[in-house]
């Protein structure tokens, strides 16, 4: 399969991202301001400071040409993975419930934290089982994950809740510990930990993998039926 | 004309800055302070006011966790 | 007295620095000629007191592919690939404003890297504050400098992967904010800042001018500027991340299409040192037409645009006839690109403003000409007392468990974590140890390979003896290396020291750069760049005397870089390298309350050395688990440092009248591994339990010594 990684100016994660997915596939950069997908599998929004974060984060990038063309994909059922600035974009783009937040400290927080597998009924966590731990660095300013009370209310009653920040572990103050959610369509995945920093014994640890690995077994499933 | 869009957090909505501004006034002899709210100002010269509001929503706010004022600063 | 006389003062020159202009050029400069050589001429420009000394140091090695004068120093790392890197302070504006100064401190630094056509590819840093327990200015300079420092380096996608903060009283008023940066290149896309090609042009990149830092200069003023116009001058310079990692990828790409002849990024003095350097180097001449520079503000004076400091910006010069493809580079980046001027065979740098000439010197006349000033150094009497005691946290009377504990839990030696957690470590997937991982920062190499790097200096002991203090900074460097199993391939230094015109700070200089020239020299490691931040005076007298050392090495095999912590209940512990420790300038020593002063241990090289290359072959070898240089805090902090960080005890006895508090830094290790590993070393005991115990001394919990440990910094920030 292949992945596109959207580069945008001030995009910092983008080339680990790549790599990241290159463990489990072909991957290519695609630049902000061109309007073509090149027909890849899954496209991956990645971290970074979009725009600088001017205004608020992901609230400029959302507007870059190649996002018209993300969201009509993720229409289509297309795989999306926002990590950290991505999914801020993917939030203030409309593809993602919520909002986030500056962390409940006001400062930027670099960590390892343990996550816990909520659901696995995606293209992103269906190689995990409920409850798994991963072990995940987050690395953000802005990562107090909000929704409204309807938003919340769905999210839990729909299962899209995918990641949790495992008890004692939630580095921002994100609502009842929520590090990941999906769209209804259970296609467009945001999380703020990275899981492309997590896929190396050589420098950390590989749980990041499990997200990469599920997402090829999903579309090469899909390319069976 | 010239305005400004104050931009602050939706009532309600957890404002860590607002609440360490708080904590920090009596720290320095400033007592009877409450409701301490930061947000960010936005200047811009516009031809058609009209279009404000619209702006605020899609690009200058995010409505899911911000209020906006729109101010007439006069002419520029 | 003229006018002109009295200008020269005020913007620094002294009268015979500007009678030494008038007959260099035969006239009286014009004031954009004065505004350009007060500041060519400054110290931070010309290091006219600190040139001359500096040639005592050791700069040539078989790594070394670029030496001191270019933007940054540069390494050869194997496989076709070379590691630049430079340290450099940025002390004062930290001081005035510190999250601008710390994280323009940060952009300045990955300039100077990218300069050289090298990614950018890790930040250390080195910071001194006052002491934060009775100085909220202290608290609140450590809380914001960290707070730009991590603002700059994880918007722009660079890891900070290492560093170092002391807390000491004369830092109160001047704080250490000092950076350095390592950058990644291809042998062949290196390049350097000498302008060369008369008919090429030179283009200006990045942000827009504007009165940034113009400060002093800004007595040349017109007269027509009316009052209250001083506000429109900002001294403060403010970092865009944002612009920067737009103009280092531009610059990056611009290099590996091979579409730029020289490349410089703009500093101190703005265009006018990047300029005059570009061409003393070249040995060409510069035309730039002041007025084609893309202003920020309205009224510019041509000096002004001369020597403005705005951040992110680069000069190059480019072919004309690639000058369409480097503009639309540029474009596609987002970043301003302007041709203000052309390479000339003149030597000479003219400004032209508005059709006039507005300055024309010989290159030289800026670059080389100022005149090096000849220190006058004098060790202070017996008795003198440079620096007051503190106040003392222990007496004598405390137990030994009681001291460690206090030791653990003192700024100086708590855990790091609430300032590393502010910062990337981990963006670019390099990061093979992290902070609190190891006592090197490691990064992997594509060629399979990884590099070592390590930031040290002790303000403290280069007080009680600038020779010793500073060689031990190399040292301690050096061990660092050697703890993650690599090979020192070149160093930088940052000298913070106080106005060396009075002659025990000249004395501290000459003496602290001997110092350094002897470690190198023992140690094989050569100095490929540095900085000097001279007159870092407060009323109440200098700073302590701080030579900063940044290290780089070389390790073949990141699957087995050493880490810190004890692992493996069972292990036996050993102790590497000759160590005669001494209370004097210790860490313990300053909870006394006493003040730096007294014998630093003897320097014995070479058996510093041989203690060096036995642990580096131990871990290369993957021979043992753990390894961990014997520093401040003495070998009991050390031994609690490897217990918390494994989160395991241990058992051991010292041998016979070893102080367990006093330091020799830079010369012992404490290694951990499979016994049969570590025979033949001086094994003192064993890793397992659930406390660190030492026969004879004290036992204490492992929870206990991290509790300590972690509240120790926490809690001033």
């Amino acid at each position: 399969m292949r992945f596109g990684v959207i580069r945008f100016p001030g995009s910092c994660d983008d080339v680990d991202a790549l790599l990241a997915c290159r463990r489990v596939g072909e991957a290519e950069l695609l630049w902000h301001a061109d309007r073509d997908l090149r027909g890849v599998d899954a496209v991956v929004v990645p971290g970074g400071f979009s725009y600088g974060d001017y205004l608020r984060a992901g609230a400029i990038a959302r507007f870059a040409p190649v996002m018209a063309q993300v969201a009509e994909f993720a229409r289509a059922g297309g795989i999306v993975l926002g990590i950290c600035n991505g999914f801020q974009v993917l939030c203030e783009a409309g593809l993602l419930p919520g909002a986030l937040l500056p962390n409940t400290s006001l400062r930027f927080v670099f960590r390892q934290v343990a996550l816990e597998v909520a659901s696995t009924d995606s293209p992103f966590t269906c190689g995990c089982e409920i409850g798994r731990r991963l072990s995940i660095p987050v690395k953000h300013t802005t990562g107090r994950f909000y929704a409204p009370a309807d938003q919340l209310r769905a999210l839990h009653a729909e299962d899209r809740i995918l990641l949790r920040y495992a008890p004692g572990h939630n580095p921002n103050g994100s609502l009842d510990d929520i590090a990941g959610v999906c769209n209804e369509g259970r296609n467009v995945f945001g999380l703020m930990p990275h899981p492309e920093h997590a896929v190396d014994p050589l420098t950390g640890s590989v749980d990041g993998l499990a997200i990469f690995e599920s997402i090829r077994a999903h579309v090469a499933g899909r390319a069976l039926v | 004309m010239r305005a400004r869009v104050l931009v602050k957090p939706k009532a309600g909505i957890l404002d860590p800055q607002g609440q360490a501004v708080e904590r920090a006034l009596p720290a320095l002899g400033f007592t009877g302070v409450a409701n301490v709210h930061v947000g960010r100002l936005i200047e811009l010269d516009v031809e058609d006011p009209d279009q404000l509001p619209e702006m605020c929503r899609r690009l200058l706010t995010n409505p899911l966790i911000e209020d906006f004022e729109i101010v007439d600063a006069g002419s520029s | 007295m003229t006018g002109a006389t009295a200008r020269h003062r005020e913007l620094g020159l002294t009268d015979g620095e500007y009678e030494l202009i008038l007959s260099l050029l035969g006239r009286e400069p014009s004031a954009t000629e004065l505004a350009m050589l007060s500041l060519m001429w400054s110290e931070h420009c010309a290091y006219k007191h600190s040139r001359k000394v500096l040639r005592r140091l050791p700069t040539d090695g078989p790594a070394v592919l670029m030496g001191p004068g270019e933007n940054a120093g540069v390494v050869d790392v194997g496989g076709g690939l070379a590691v630049a890197f430079k340290v450099e302070s940025h002390n004062h504006p930290s001081a005035v404003e510190p999250f601008q100064g710390a994280a323009t401190g940060v952009g300045g630094i990955l300039r100077d890297v990218f300069a050289v056509g090298a990614r950018p590819i890790a930040v250390l840093d080195s910071l001194r504050f006052g002491e934060p327990a009775g100085s909220r200015r202290s608290r609140y300079l450590l809380e914001r400098a960290v707070a730009g420092i991590g603002h700059y380096g994880n918007s722009i996608g660079v890891p900070t992967v290492g560093g170092e903060i002391y807390f000491e009283p004369s830092y109160e008023q001047n704080c250490l904010v000092n950076a350095m940066c390592l950058g990644l290149a291809p042998h062949e896309r290196l390049i350097r800042s000498a302008a060369a090609g008369p008919g090429n042009v030179l283009v200006l990149l990045g942000a827009l001018t504007g009165r940034d830092g113009i400060g002093g200069a800004s007595v040349l003023a017109s007269a027509e500027l009316g009052e209250g116009d001083e506000e429109k001058r900002p001294s403060v310079q403010i970092g865009d991340p944002f612009a920067e990692k737009k103009l280092m990828e531009c610059c990056l790409e611009l290099l590996e299409r091979e579409l730029l002849t020289s490349l410089q990024d703009l500093g101190a003095a703005g265009l006018t040192s990047s300029s005059s350097e570009m061409a003393a180097k070249g040995g060409v001449g510069l035309e730039i037409v002041a007025d084609r520079v893309p202003v920020r503000e309205p009224g510019m004076e041509p000096f002004e645009v001369m020597v403005s400091e705005s951040q992110e910006r680069m000069l190059c010069v480019v072919e004309p006839e690639r000058l369409e493809e480097v503009l639309a580079i540029c474009e596609r980046w987002e970043t301003l690109a302007t041709p203000i001027g052309q390479v000339t065979d003149s030597g000479r740098l003219r400004v032209l403003w508005r059709g006039e000439v507005v300055a024309d010197l010989a290159a030289s006349v800026l670059v080389d000409e100022c005149p090096l000033y000849d220190l006058e150094p004098a060790e202070p009497g017996a008795g003198i007392v440079l620096y007051g005691p503190g106040p003392a946290l222990l007496d004598g009377g405390q137990s030994a468990a009681e001291t460690l504990l206090t030791l653990l839990g003192s700024p100086n030696l708590a855990s790091r974590l609430p300032v590393f957690e502010q910062y990337d470590p981990v963006v670019q997937s390099r990061t093979v140890r992290r902070p609190d991982q190891a006592d090197a920062a490691v990064l992997a190499l594509p060629t399979g390979e990884a590099i070592a790097v390590a930031i040290d200096g002790n303000g403290r002991r280069v007080a009680c003896d600038p020779r010793r203090g500073a060689a031990e900074a190399v040292l301690e460097c050096a061990a660092n290396l050697a703890c993650v199993g690599a090979t020192p391939l070149g160093l930088t230094n940052c000298l913070n020291f106080g106005n060396p015109e009075k002659p025990h700070v000249a004395w501290q200089l000459t003496e602290a750069v001997d110092g350094l020239a002897q470690a190198c020299d023992a140690l094989g490691v050569p100095v490929v760049g540095g900085n000097v931040s001279l007159y870092n005076e407060a009323p109440s007298g200098p700073i302590l005397p701080t030579p900063v050392v940044g290290m780089v090495g070389r390790l073949a095999d990141p699957s087995r870089a050493g880490r810190l912590a004890f692992s493996a209940a069972g292990d036996a512990i050993a102790l590497v390298g000759a160590f005669e420790p001494v209370s004097g300038g210790s860490e313990l020593a300053k909870l006394r309350g006493e003040p730096p002063a007294g014998p630093l241990p003897e320097l014995d090289f070479e058996s510093a050395r041989a203690a060096h290359e036995r642990v580096r072959a131990l871990v290369a070898a993957g021979a043992v688990r753990s390894a961990h240089d014997i520093a401040e805090g003495g070998v009991a902090v050390a031994l609690a440092e490897c217990c918390v960080a494994g989160g395991v005890g241990a058992s051991v006895t010292l041998p016979a009248g070893l102080d367990p508090f006093g330091e020799a830094p830079g010369r012992a290790f404490i290694v951990s591994g499979p016994a049969e590993a570590l025979a033949g070393l001086d094994v003192i005991g064993r890793v397992g339990g659930e406390a660190l115990s030492i026969a004879d001394l004290l036992e204490v919990a492992v929870s206990e010594l991290r509790s300590a440990r972690d509240r120790g910094l926490a809690r001033f920030l």
